[in-house]
């Protein structure tokens, strides 16, 4: 009979030669390897769906790459995958290279990692093999999970200096197990509109973050009034515009709306390019400025300690 | 999980796997001492919780196609590889009635899938009608 403590020396033996363990740690080793040659990691996030979360992440990509940055989009909302058709490269399909995945490159260059790439039409959902179908919703999650650690760590990325992750909406566990795989993320950036429903739930999205010990870079709001097109006066649309001492974070820059953001986003060219003169080109302009001056002096402050 | 031979007082090594029936597994071991085999089966459930975490049965290198969980576990990835509109093809479909379009473009796809084309031309379409004249 063996003696207990003899079962617990063993069991420590395991877990030093658990093949399991190795495995799940050359994945984490994987990851690591690919996103240390990304300067910056910045995720994307709302509370609510809807607020233009996938568009922002386009535009503001546009915006970095105007400044000479490299940057990559990794599309994270599995379920809703939307960048691809925003970036022009509809079902492009991955080529697998002795590297890793190619990802799709889009529009001026912006790299792109999407499940829609992977999906055999544009409206097939996102839904995973199971050995019988009411197994679909348990595994739902651990697939999802899996395929954000193979699109951090099977494609080939190569370097960046932005690799901009779009989450999926919501303050559930996604967001959150999402953003904890990115290995040394820099901070998350919060899109919102002005009314007060979105404001409730961006507020519980950004205490969210920061209970997770996610840096929140700033708030975008998008939809914040509308500007006539041919007087440039600006409208209300849908209320009062959210301000820092509401949320407690920095405000990044407000998109007024255009109808053109979502023409441009659905033939693939980002408005940022298409409309370089337009005030909400400026804005993303802007954010992406106050996003890369906030990277700048956190490096800065950590430089200093 | 690892099993441990009681008698010799090591662990048994891995051996092989083998497919039982829809998703259950036996994964067979042998005490390096005595020789003795167990098998444990798994039932679907189990099998896909192992490969949902990307690990590979018996462990070795766990370098494979990139992305290849995702495109073995995605319903529908296996037909991405399917056919392709071209730009006329996709006018031609514009012809259609709205209410049949989506009948029509799946029809015409899996024709394309079933006669080897990736990307569906003018000549595709033609083809097809043609036989579908034949036949009528």
């Amino acid at each position: 009979m063996l003696e207990r403590s003899r079962l617990k020396q063993l069991d420590q033996e395991y877990i030093k030669r658990s093949e399991v363990v190795r495995q799940v740690e050359d994945q984490i080793a994987r990851v690591r390897a690919r996103m240390d040659r990304v300067r910056h990691k910045v995720a994307v996030m709302s509370g609510k769906g809807g607020v233009g979360k996938s568009l922002v992440t386009v535009n503001l990509a546009v915006a970095l790459m105007e400044r000479g940055e490299e940057v990559g989009i990794l599309d994270a909302d599995l379920n809703g995958p939307s960048i691809p058709t925003m970036l022009g490269v509809e079902r492009r399909p991955y080529e697998s290279t002795p590297e890793g995945a190619l990802p799709a490159v889009g529009f001026g260059g912006i790299k792109v990692a999407s499940i829609e790439l992977l999906l055999p039409t544009a409206t097939t959902p996102t839904l995973w093999k199971a050995p019988q179908g009411a197994w679909d919703a348990v595994w739902k999650g651990t697939m999802e999970m899996s395929t954000i650690r193979e699109f951090l760590g099977d494609v080939a990325w190569g370097a960046l200096d932005f690799l901009l992750i779009d989450l999926p909406p919501g303050t559930g566990d996604k967001p959150a197990t999402i953003a904890q795989w990115i290995p040394d993320l820099d901070g998350t950036v919060v899109v919102t509109m002005p009314s007060k429903v979105s404001k409730l739930v961006v507020a519980r999205s950004i205490q969210f973050a920061q209970m997770l010990g996610l840096p929140v870079i700033g708030l975008v709001e998008n939809m914040a009034g509308f500007c006539c097109l041919t007087c440039g006066a600006e409208t209300e649309l849908f209320g009062r515009p959210c301000t820092e001492e509401e949320l407690g974070v920095p405000i990044l820059g407000r998109i007024p709306f255009d109808c053109r953001l979502t023409l441009s986003a659905d033939e693939g060219r980002p408005f940022v390019a298409e409309y370089p003169d337009a005030p909400a080109a400026g804005q993303f302009r802007e954010v992406a400025a106050k996003i890369k001056e906030a990277l700048e002096l956190k490096k800065t402050f950590f430089d200093a300690l | 999980m690892k099993h441990f031979c009681c008698r010799c007082h090591v662990y048994m090594d891995y051996e092989n796997h083998e497919p039982l029936d829809e998703g259950s597994l036996g994964i067979f071991f042998r005490c390096p001492g005595c020789g003795h085999r167990i098998a444990l089966i798994t039932n679907p459930g189990e099998t896909m919780l192992v490969h949902s975490l990307g690990v590979k049965l018996g462990g070795g290198p766990v370098e494979g196609e990139p992305l290849e969980l995702t495109r073995i576990t995605l319903r529908g990835s296996e037909g991405r590889e399917g056919p392709l509109w071209s730009a006329e093809a996709k006018q031609r479909l514009e012809r259609v009635p709205p209410f049949a379009r989506a009948m029509a473009r799946q029809t015409i796809e899996r024709y394309a899938l079933e006669h080897g084309y990736r990307e569906i031309t003018e000549a595709v379409i033609e083809e097809y009608k043609g036989q579908m004249g034949a036949l009528g």
